[in-house]
């Protein structure tokens, strides 16, 4: 029924891990109860940490606003919970250091009841309009760049969109929360779209869905709500199709320049929850408070999709799902690009999508010898942006990290870790690469002073 | 508020791998080379045996002592000298004597690998560096060949393979007429395509000629490669690109002069191509990784065989070819890096 | 041969004249005098951009802190210019929290340099602000002036450092600044947690409870952000005062022979705290033995 603009279907190059969706891509959402305590950083997005606009003892619904933005690429911050504000002071965060956040001690009897605000008419809104609601919103990408969404959806002077991309695809291992959100919330969903096609002036949108979600392509296919031009099409299911410059080449054929972004070939990406979000919070003006999370890995004894408030202690999820013994490792997001937690204290933000409880037994499975380099050339086919991940290693172990900015390209890599997973070699190479970016960092900031 | 927490491990992404590792590349080339030695102990028995073994012997105590004097890990549990072992001994005459094999394998992983630093940094194939160091060093026993399947082999070597070190081998002229096998005069069927049209590319195809320990049966050869292919070890595109440019070179060649210039099936089966084109012109470290290099650099290798054996005053090109071909890799790889994501080709091209 | 031979000789010489660049024949002569290390503590790429700066006229040669006093004042001579003011300065670490006194939050696998591990969840030391100790900074030292102690912890040699830079931007967690070395008041914490949060990741934080800047001369010390902070425009007022009430030894007194000292009070503390981790210890070891 839908014309197929599509191109292409796939990118060239990229890697195959064993998908782990089983276990959670048949469980419908459920929601978590709320936690004792609830910490939410003022950090949880791109861009500069929201203000915080209460006071220690304060008094808050669900869905207040608790922060302001902290400038045009920030977005504000609203109560997960009604609550009281026990302080506003340092929470330890998922990257290990310590952040400003908003303690909130939970009411016991609190409800599940959002705070609504004037209705907004998206139909009468002009494009600017939407773009300022979705900043109120506080709504950021919730496939885990947490980059803020009105951003996106702000079109320079000279520039024009013409479509708009739904990535439905989720292409790491163990994750199926978008995957349940296009099942249970396909309306929302097309409603987000339609917000997105006119804030952005663009002429189409296309959803771009791997192919293991096969009952999730039938079921949008068959609601496409009359009269919308949005087209729903399968792309191979690869890692890491996901990626918003990958999933823009399998669906369009065009490659975002190097050092661009996806306006540059007049496109904007967004993530499915994030425009299911859009359509849900938008019209009575609420603010993200919420989102799903897949909780699963061997480690977990009940793995599912959880609609989870933001700021719940991991260690309150975990209790909930239940660890099993030998559990050793808890990753938020999923197991390609995930960072590792120190503690089960850090809270969740609007950018974490999974939690993976790894076991003793995947730690042992994790090959420790590192050889030497054998110029394999498994890394340079992997790559999806064609670069050469076994020169940069070579270049990152002489420490010449300039010559990997400048010569290499090292700042078009995104860390999918497609190169690290297929090393025969067990070589860390995009922890070499992370490296690299932070020291070339250091510079420029020891420079500028 | 903190509580205490259960013991956690952190570790950077990704978490998982891909169950492929080093050394279980070298374990398979070792596992798929097996049923090529075991073909050449069968036809050539006793000599060859040990020949291959005092290779892959001095080749891992080499690389051992090597580690030991550098103070360095020892590397010999990767098993990449034992292939290289090997290989060296699968390349030499089954006649060629063992102290000269024993000094053949020191050389291969010595000069061949340790100098430039161990597994990774070398730039020639190591079996070939010690092959060409003792065809320089040693080019009479190198060139001495014996007929396989002869009775007794199994018993008593041939002449030549105890000979002490330092002193002359002992002919094996007499141990060829002893065979008794008509026909016979002690050359390879290279060496005799000038002369006579002896071999039938049915016996080169099926190991019943003479030659180097392992490059007579190509058909195992063959298969064993492709056991390498399933394996997901071997790139393809090597074998393919030698083979063919040797099949394509020299049928245009034959069909211009057939009677000087030999047919293309004789040129591919014969010598040490399909072992040099299998094993190792497929060496990860000293091939390219570029798609492009690759297939510049197997076309480059069949074409220089194909010079050398028919222009050349050599009988047998392929181990030139191919080292000559390692030392071009660094350059055929700059040259042939691909244009990154999102950029036109001259934006990306470094020097 | 001779014609050919003279022909191309005078073409040598005659582009020598004519393509010579001039340059300052003092350059070669500074250039010899200075050290090559090649640091950059000077603020110049290299020792031959330095002497080139110093003929110029445009910096004093005791920018240098590599070279000798005789060495400057050599230059100094040469040139006719003021040998230039020249305070020694150090690096200086902002942390205490060695293995014996700080308690790991998880356990690290991964790349051994401190920025690997940093970069992994903060390195899962207790303390978010606190050294590593995995070598990044004796590492990136060219005059060899940093070592690590037992406690995994770098110790700087006040002699042999130049105060170059390179260890303060080798350290992912920025615990390095360089001081001048006579000022040896110093507060060896970056940690921003108060009171028992602070102590609970490790022993020797600084608390912020502000006995320091109480003992210690009218605004010399101010607490900000639960950590003590010493300006420096005042620290010739500095004397061992502030440190004798430390709880937990944050703040210490940097002695050149003996290190850094801490006050009475958190010497008794971290008595205390051992003896306690000595029966706990044993106590362990006891209960091991029992189900064994």
């Amino acid at each position: 029924m839908a014309q197929n603009f599509v191109l292409g279907h796939t990118f060239s190059h990229g890697v195959h891990p064993p998908e782990h969706k089983k276990g959670t891509r048949t469980e419908p959402i459920e929601r978590l109860g709320f936690a004792p305590t609830l910490v939410v950083p003022l950090a949880q997005h791109i861009g500069a940490p929201a203000k915080a606009v209460v006071a220690k003892k304060q008094e808050v619904a669900r869905g207040e606003l608790i922060a302001e933005a902290g400038g045009f690429v920030s977005v504000p911050m609203h109560a997960p919970a009604a609550g009281t504000v026990t302080k506003i002071d340092l929470a330890l965060i998922a990257s290990g250091s310590m952040a400003p956040a908003v303690y909130i001690k939970v009411d016991p009897e609190a409800s599940q009841e959002a705070l609504e605000g004037e209705p907004f008419d998206i139909e009468a809104a002009a494009p600017g309009d939407l773009v300022g609601a979705v900043q109120q919103a506080g709504l950021v990408g919730l496939g885990g760049a947490a980059f803020p969404t009105h951003v996106k959806m702000t079109v320079p002077e000279g520039k024009t969109i013409d479509t708009v991309l739904a990535n439905g695809c989720e292409c790491e291992p163990y994750l199926t929360c978008d995957h349940r959100l296009m099942l249970e919330q396909k309306d929302e969903l097309f409603a987000g779209l339609a917000i997105a096609l006119k804030a952005t002036g663009a002429d189409r949108a296309i959803i771009g869905i791997e192919d293991n979600k096969q009952d999730a392509l039938a079921l949008l296919r068959d609601s496409v709500p009359h009269g919308l031009p949005i087209f729903v099409a399968p792309v191979k299911t690869k890692y890491p199709q996901g990626a918003e410059k990958m999933l823009i080449k399998a669906l369009l054929n065009r490659e975002v320049p190097s050092g661009g972004l996806p306006m540059d070939v007049n496109v904007a990406c967004f993530n499915v929850s994030t425009l299911a979000q859009m359509a849900a919070l938008l019209p009575k003006r609420q603010g993200l408070i919420e989102r799903v999370v897949t909780v699963t890995g061997p480690g977990v004894r009940k793995p599912g999709n959880y609609l989870i408030p933001l700021g719940t202690p991991l260690q309150f999820i975990l209790d909930h799902v239940g660890l099993t013994d030998d559990a050793r490792q808890v990753i938020l997001g999923g197991p390609m690009m995930g960072p590792s937690v120190s503690s089960l204290d850090v809270p969740t933000t609007k950018g974490v999508s999974g939690i993976l409880a790894l076991t003793q037994k995947e730690l042992d499975d994790r090959p420790k010898q590192v050889y030497p380099c054998i110029k394999c050339g498994s890394c340079v086919e992997a790559c999806p942006l064609y670069l050469n991940p076994s020169l940069l290693g070579a270049l990152a172990r002489k420490e010449e990290y300039e010559a990997m900015e400048q010569g290499y390209h090292l700042n078009d890599c995104f860390e999918c870790a497609s190169c690290t997973y297929v090393c025969p070699s067990n070589i860390p190479l995009v922890q070499y690469f992370r490296i690299a970016k932070s020291m070339n960092r250091e510079r420029k900031a020891a420079k500028r002073k | 508020m903190s509580s205490e927490p259960l013991s956690v491990d952190i570790l950077t992404s990704p978490h998982v791998k891909r169950p492929m590792s080093t050394n279980a590349i070298m374990r398979n080339v070792a596992v798929a080379l097996a049923p090529v030695a075991l073909f050449s102990i069968f036809a050539f028995g006793l000599s060859a045996l040990l020949l291959l073994s005092v290779a892959t012997i001095s080749c891992v105590l080499t690389e051992w002592a090597v580690c030991r004097l550098s103070g360095k890990p020892n590397t010999v549990g990767d098993y990449s000298a034992a292939v290289t072992g090997l290989l060296l001994g699968l390349t030499l005459p089954p006649s060629f004597p063992l102290w000269m094999v024993a000094v053949g394998g020191a050389i291969s992983i010595g000069l061949g690998k340790a100098l430039f630093g161990g597994l990774g940094y070398n730039t020639f194939n190591p079996a070939l560096v010690g092959r060409a160091f003792l065809q320089a060093a040693f080019p009479v026993a190198v060139t001495t060949w014996t007929p396989p399947f002869v009775q007794g082999r199994f018993l008593a070597c041939i002449p030549s393979t105890l000979a002490f070190p330092f002193l002359k081998p002992t002919p094996v002229a007499e141990y060829i007429a002893a065979a008794n096998i008509d026909a016979f005069t002690g050359a390879t069927p290279l060496n005799l395509e000038g002369v006579t049209r002896l071999a039938d590319p049915l016996d080169l195809f099926m190991g019943m000629t003479s030659g180097s320990t392992g490059e007579t049966c190509a058909v195992l050869i063959l298969l064993c490669g492709g056991y390498l292919l399933v394996r997901n070890m071997l790139d393809w595109r090597i074998p393919a690109g030698v083979l063919g440019s040797v099949f394509a070179l020299s049928g245009v060649l034959h069909l211009i002069n057939a009677d000087t210039y030999p047919g293309p099936l004789f040129m591919v089966f014969s010598g040490g191509l399909m072992l040099g084109a299998i094993f190792m012109a497929t060496d990860m470290v000293t091939s390219p990784t570029t798609a492009l290099g690759v297939w510049i650099f197997s076309i480059l290798i069949g074409v220089i065989t194909v010079v050398i054996r028919l222009k050349g005053s050599l009988p047998e090109g392929v181990m030139y070819a191919i080292l000559l071909a390692n030392a071009v890799t660094p350059l055929i790889e700059t040259w042939t890096q691909p244009r990154v994501f999102g950029t036109t080709k001259k934006a990306s091209s470094t020097s | 041969m001779a014609v050919l031979g003279i022909g191309l000789s005078s073409i040598l010489a005659l582009a020598n004249k004519k393509l010579h660049i001039f340059e300052d024949p003092r350059i070669e002569q500074v250039d010899d005098l200075l050290p090559h290390a090649n640091c950059g503590a000077c603020g110049f790429p290299g020792c031959r951009a330095f002497a080139e700066e110093l003929v110029a006229g445009d910096v004093t040669p005791g920018a240098c802190p590599v070279s000798s006093s005789e060495c400057v004042a050599t230059i100094a001579g040469l040139l006719g210019i003021e040998a230039g003011a020249r305070e020694k300065r150090v690096a200086r670490l902002a942390c205490a929290g060695g293995k014996n006194v700080t308690r790991m939050r998880a356990n690290y696998a991964g790349l051994s340099t401190c920025r690997g591990a940093s970069l992994v969840a903060g390195g899962g030391k207790g303390c978010p602000w606190g050294c590593l100790g995995l070598d990044d900074c004796m590492a990136a030292c060219p005059f060899d002036a940093i070592t690590m102690d037992e406690n995994e912890l770098p110790v700087v040699d006040e002699d042999k450092c130049t105060a170059c830079g390179a260890c303060v931007l080798a350290c992912p967690k920025h615990l390095f600044s360089l001081h001048d070395v006579n000022h040896r008041l110093w507060v060896a914490c970056m940690n921003n947690e108060r009171g028992a949060a602070a102590k609970k990741q490790c022993e020797a934080a600084c608390i912020g409870c502000g006995l320091c800047a109480k003992d210690a001369a009218e605004g010399l010390i101010e607490i900000t952000g639960n950590l003590a902070q010493i300006d420096f425009g005042r620290i010739e007022a500095a004397n061992m005062d502030a440190i004798q009430r430390c709880p937990t030894g944050a703040i210490v007194w940097l002695d050149k022979e003996q290190g850094p000292i801490i006050g009475a009070k958190a010497v008794e503390a971290r008595q205390k705290a051992a003896a306690k981790a000595a029966e706990e210890a044993a106590a362990a070891a006891a209960a091991k033995q029992e189900t064994a």
